[in-house]
């Protein structure tokens, strides 16, 4: 079969993928979307029920077709060979760029920088803006419920800087206590603020476009990270009003492996290198290199070719449902979640109400080790995250070790909450003691 | 059968419902804690010793329920063991104790028990651990 898809990526020009575009508003039916990801497809003694999508999303077939195009018809390097089939490499690279560059609402495809992944990204701000701007005596603003790929990095800066990181609060409800935020921005030493967009443990969604606002107000720079976020709601950088903005594709549908960094134009051409390699230099000499312009100044080495074309076809294929419909989608299921959950005997709702957050859903149940719930549901198929999610401070303001969590995409229906529901039932008979 | 039933047998399960010297003992002659951070899994234990034997463990802490089942077990095999006997246990002693299969992830939390007790008997913050089980 064709695979259009990939043959746009080749051919760079970006339309919708599959499945068919609907209004943007309209809502898409889950049941024909879960069709289309073969995983789910595959035949299995208990059915596949997938709750870890904050994890890892599934992969449609669209995403996977693409990659696999690639490597089968136009496997080469890119931005080198003076050949056909590099040309076209290089034309689906770069196409994938635009793409994400227009998903984000970005002013320029020369905003995107494709990196590993967002942990990548935000390394790529600590290391590069950080170490060019930020110096002993500053401070840095966080929250209590960053994912560790946006607390390390900064800790890391911190140490080497002798540089102040402060942290908004969050309430026992799982929102950002954000009266406090003047206050640590009120001695004006604070040089960036960086907060996740959506929590990965509660599902919170922040409100970044006030945060970034009294960022700029007290001289600092934004960053988010938008992890959980970006794959699931409409996102758009203008409107958010940060600087920086860091995703992942391996959440949104595409492959692992790539990722990539928004950021504004002017602040990614003064900022000095992060990796320093083949591709990002304009001129080496023993004595010295001159760089190159960006976004590639940040691509050192090969980049993930395969993934990039993956990611511009998990874009296109986000688009096709239309991203308002996925929020809509996520968070009714979400909502959904929560009142049966509400259900199950001694089980404890993390974070929010269902209105304030996306398509996450953390609790405890009794005083059952998260491990435990999540081994006796994986009896049944069923696949949750259990522990701390990466986000330990978190787990350790509320007071507790870890917690199990659900968490939806596109592809998820009713049918799997109300299986995670009877399989907490199940598991809280087996530990009652 | 499914995954769930076969690695939660009634004996796992009866040592996590009720666990076997539990708590702390007062002025231990060793006490030592332990942590898995990737689960949370948290364990104390406490020793008397008399005349080179364990005379008395206690364990305190929390975690799941193969981790509690382990120490619960484990304590029940201490007691009155010599403290080089107790240097002598293995990995292998463990798991068979325990007597299910398990992953990489939840054999960390079978293994809380034996590192907590080896970091307690060696007097040493860190016991330097056996083949293949190091934090991977």
């Amino acid at each position: 079969m064709m695979n259009p898809s990939a043959m746009r990526a080749a051919a760079g020009t970006a339309t919708a993928g599959a499945p068919a575009r609907t209004p943007a508003a309209r809502a898409f039916d889950a049941r024909t979307v879960r069709a289309q990801f073969p995983i789910l497809r595959e035949p299995r003694e208990k059915p596949l029920i997938y709750l870890d999508s904050a994890a890892t999303s599934q992969k449609p077939d669209a995403v996977l077709d693409a990659m696999t195009d690639y490597y089968r018809r136009y496997n080469a390097n890119i931005h080198r060979g003076i050949y056909q089939i590099a040309e076209q490499a290089t034309a689906a690279y770069e196409d994938a760029r635009r793409r994400v560059a227009k998903f984000l609402g970005a002013a320029s495809p020369r905003e995107i920088v494709f990196t590993r992944n967002s942990t990548e990204a935000l390394n790529l701000i600590a290391h590069s803006y950080g170490r060019w701007k930020i110096e002993a005596g500053d401070a840095i603003v966080l929250t209590e419920m960053e994912h560790h790929s946006n607390l390390v990095p900064w800790q890391l800066l911190a140490a080497e800087r002798g540089i102040e990181l402060r942290f908004i609060p969050v309430t026992p409800g799982g929102e950002l206590e954000l009266d406090a935020l003047p206050r640590l921005l009120a001695d004006g030493r604070v040089k960036l603020v960086s907060a996740v967009h959506i929590s990965n443990v509660l599902g919170t969604v922040n409100p970044i476009a006030e945060i970034a606002r009294q960022a700029h107000a007290a001289g600092a720079v934004m960053a988010v990270d938008a992890s959980q976020s970006v794959p699931h709601c409409p996102v758009d950088v203008a409107a958010l009003g940060a600087d920086f903005l860091a995703f992942t594709s391996h959440k949104m549908l595409g492959p692992t492996g790539i990722g990539g960094l928004w950021a504004r134009r002017e602040l990614l051409e003064a900022m000095p290198p992060f990796l320093g390699g083949g591709e990002m230099i304009r001129e080496v000499k023993l004595s010295g290199s001159k760089w190159n312009d960006v976004p590639w100044k940040f691509e050192a080495g090969t980049m993930p070719i395969a993934e990039a074309v993956g990611l511009g076809a998990a874009v296109d294929y986000l688009e096709g449902l239309g991203l308002d419909a996925v929020f809509a989608h996520d968070r009714e299921l979400a909502a959904y979640a929560m009142k049966r959950l509400a259900e199950v005997p001694d089980l404890n709702l993390l974070g929010p109400p269902a209105e304030k957050r996306g398509g996450v859903v953390a609790f405890t149940l009794a005083d059952i080790h998260p491990h435990d719930v999540a081994t006796v549901l994986d009896g049944d198929g069923i696949a949750v995250r259990a522990g701390h999610h990466c986000a330990m401070p978190l787990h350790e303001k509320l007071g507790i070790p870890a917690s199990a969590r659900a968490s939806f995409h596109c592809y998820s229906l009713p049918e799997d909450v109300d299986a995670l529901v009877k399989g907490l039932h199940k598991a809280r008979k087996v530990f009652a003691r | 059968m499914s995954g769930w039933d076969e690695l939660y047998r009634e004996n796992i399960l009866d040592h996590y419902k009720h666990p076997r010297n539990h708590g702390t003992l007062e002025h231990p002659d060793i006490t030592f804690e332990d942590a898995n951070p990737l689960c949370g899994d948290k364990l104390r234990m406490d020793f008397r010793i008399a005349d080179g034997k364990i005379a008395e463990v206690r364990f305190s802490g929390q975690g799941c329920s193969i981790s509690q089942a382990s120490a619960s077990m484990l304590s029940e095999k201490l007691e009155g063991m010599s403290l080089e006997d107790a240097k002598k246990i293995s990995r292998e002693d463990v798991l068979e104790m325990l007597g299910i299969e398990l992953g990489p992830v939840r054999l960390k939390c079978a293994l809380l028990a034996l590192k907590t007790l080896k970091g307690g008997v060696y007097g040493i913050h860190r016991w330097p651990g056996e083949d293949g089980e190091d934090e991977s």
